[in-house]
């Protein structure tokens, strides 16, 4: 307030400076914006247009030419049988492993904006499954669900679940391999959502929170019918973000299963890179990566309302 | 009064337990990692289905030389390094004018353009990688580590110039006023009189953006081929696991190496990042 106040109370004279530098502003502002803008035109808007293009057409590694065929590098990318569990496997991972994280990363901020005798380390060993590469995380995984080594193993066996010399192949069959990349899905996006979670639970006025205290509201009223529907807008937030990093993942797939066993873990991204790099069909491959694209599109379109609304409130 | 005192209690209880549920989901996977690099090959190898969380045999550091003296993992390290520093300066380069721009600028298109720089950030590399590949080659930058130092700024441009932009706003426009009253131009009154203030935030996007750098899998794995010019993230899982004839204890070393300066980083900027994610949101 004081500063507009202040503002207002100026003389004439530099509110006229003020307009002139308003003037330069504008000849400015775009200036200092064109550079970045243009970059990201180059390595971002530029490829997303080739990669729809490429959908057309029949390139390869090798070919020096776009040369556009229309729909059928669509139809062979959907004739193929592994597009189908591609297909299925992109949403089934992504469906699952962020319901998880949903729950899991609002008790987790919750934990985290409380008082408690080494809060820094906890927050450290919280942060670990994100902010490690996740290729690098990926091979801890792979060594954590050893066949013949898992510390798993040995604690089934231990528990009597297992006979002893028995070994459970995590990622051997279907269904344990599609559980152990949700699994890793789902720890690996805990953290981020969590922070943002954590960051909307900071914002939430203390003395809204101070006032149910005072009505005597307790713990569990307080959250559902205070904190939960104030968060809800930054929990869609949080899980946009990890959609979007689970949906377009690749790495997870490389390197924990290869897409084994057979191809039944392949998701989208993981199949277009198979077929695009492996393969050295990129019309095929970008083709298949373009199926990601609506679902993408329909995200972002709902970033963009919910950014418009908040700026209404 | 003993029913308050009950609750508080095992209130303080319940947290605990979620304490050590969540800690141990999270960080169990680094517990068994950090074991495993510290253990002799007859100490892993010989017990299946032993508890590979206690050590049978002296811990031992020959995992560690293995690593760094047997393998290219120190080239992997040293072209992160180098890839991080010059994306660091092109996105500097790039971001710090833009938010810039963004944060003062009062027209209708600046908050337009602002969420459309932050919506860039949500397409993901598994989209673009493809015809990327593809131009890399065209300008002969494949398998070499300068087509992921030009690539690389598509994702830390967008996060930056949206992190910048809410540090900027928080700097009153006074500032820069009361140094043009003081002679300077404008641009000397934001080199001089804003930037000092912003460094705080701008240290932040250089931790956030050199981590950044060290995350991404796909166009590492796409555009680059020979081992030489291969970054951590895809020299550990593909020339290490399956070039040599391997052994886990060194690969789960060249994971906690990176693992644990990278958290720790984090979780001293955490609070910056915070801030300046939200603040981007706060009309200025």
């Amino acid at each position: 307030m004081s500063v507009l106040d202040e503002v207002a109370a100026r003389p004439t004279e530099e509110r006229r400076r003020r307009r002139y530098l308003f003037d330069r502003e504008r000849v400015l502002g775009p200036a200092l914006l064109l550079p970045a803008v243009l970059y990201l035109v180059a390595v971002v808007g530029y490829p997303l247009v080739l990669a729809i293009l490429y959908a057309f057409s029949d390139v390869t590694t090798g070919s020096q030419t776009l040369h556009l065929v229309g729909w059928s590098t669509f139809r062979s990318a959907i004739d193929d049988p592994v597009f189908g569990t591609a297909l299925r496997n992109s949403f089934l991972f992504t469906a699952i492993s962020q319901a998880c994280v949903v729950v899991l990363s609002t008790v987790l901020a919750f934990v985290l904006t409380q008082d408690f005798r080494g809060k820094w380390f906890f927050r450290f060993l919280v942060l670990l499954p994100w902010t490690t590469p996740v290729a690098l995380s990926a091979v801890i995984w792979l060594w954590m669900l050893d066949s013949i080594f898992s510390p798993f193993n040995w604690l089934l066996v231990k528990l009597h679940v297992l006979s002893p010399g028995g070994h459970v192949v995590w990622l051997g069959g279907e269904h344990l391999a599609i559980s152990s990349v949700i699994a890793l899905q789902t720890w690996r996006i805990l953290p981020l959502a969590t922070v943002i979670v954590m960051a909307g639970l900071s914002s939430i006025p203390q003395d809204i929170r101070d006032a149910t205290e005072v009505d005597g509201a307790r713990f569990w009223r307080r959250t559902f019918q205070i904190d939960l529907p104030l968060l809800a807008p930054v929990i869609l937030v949080a899980v946009l973000f990890g959609i979007v990093f689970t949906f377009a993942d690749m790495a997870v797939i490389f390197i924990l299963t290869g897409g084994a066993p057979g191809n039944g873990t392949q998701v989208l991204a993981s199949w277009a890179f198979y077929k695009g790099i492996n393969g050295g069909n990129l019309a095929v491959g970008a083709a298949d990566a373009v199926f990601m694209f609506p679902v993408l599109l329909a995200l972002a379109a709902i970033v963009l309302r919910f950014a418009r609304r908040s700026e209404v409130g | 009064m003993a029913a308050v005192i009950e609750r508080r209690v095992s209130g303080r209880v319940g947290l605990w337990v979620l304490i050590v549920l969540f800690g141990l989901f999270c960080a169990f996977p680094f517990l068994f990692a950090t074991i495993t690099m510290f253990k002799q090959n007859t100490d892993v190898y010989t017990r299946p289905n032993g508890n590979q969380l206690i050590f049978t045999k002296a811990p031992t550091l020959s995992n560690l030389t293995l690593l760094f003296h047997h393998t290219q993992y120190g080239t992997f390290v040293v072209n992160n390094v180098v890839i991080g520093v010059c994306v660091v300066a092109i996105t500097l380069a790039l971001s710090l004018p833009a938010a810039y721009s963004l944060a003062r600028a009062a027209g209708w298109w600046a908050e337009k353009v602002g969420i459309g720089v932050f919506v860039v950030y949500l397409v993901p590399p598994t989209l673009l990688f493809l015809p990327l590949s593809q131009l890399v080659t065209r300008f002969g930058l494949q398998d070499s580590i300068w087509s992921l130092v030009v690539v690389y700024p598509s994702f830390t441009v967008p996060l930056s110039t949206w992190l910048l932009m809410g540090f900027f706003k928080s700097i009153p426009r006074e500032i820069e006023e009361q140094a043009q009253v003081d002679g300077y131009s404008r641009l000397g009154a934001v080199v001089r009189a804003v930037l000092p203030l912003a460094l705080p935030g701008i240290f932040t996007v250089v931790v956030f953006t050199f981590t950044l750098t060290m995350q991404d899998f796909i166009y590492a794995l796409s555009f680059v081929s020979s081992s030489s010019n291969m970054t951590v993230s895809v020299g550990v899982p593909t020339n290490l696991i399956r070039g040599d004839v391997f052994y886990w204890q060194a690969l789960m070393a060249s994971a906690i190496v990176v693992a644990v300066p990278v958290a720790l980083l984090y979780n001293l900027f955490l609070d910056k990042f915070i801030q300046g994610f939200t603040m981007g949101a706060v009309k200025g």
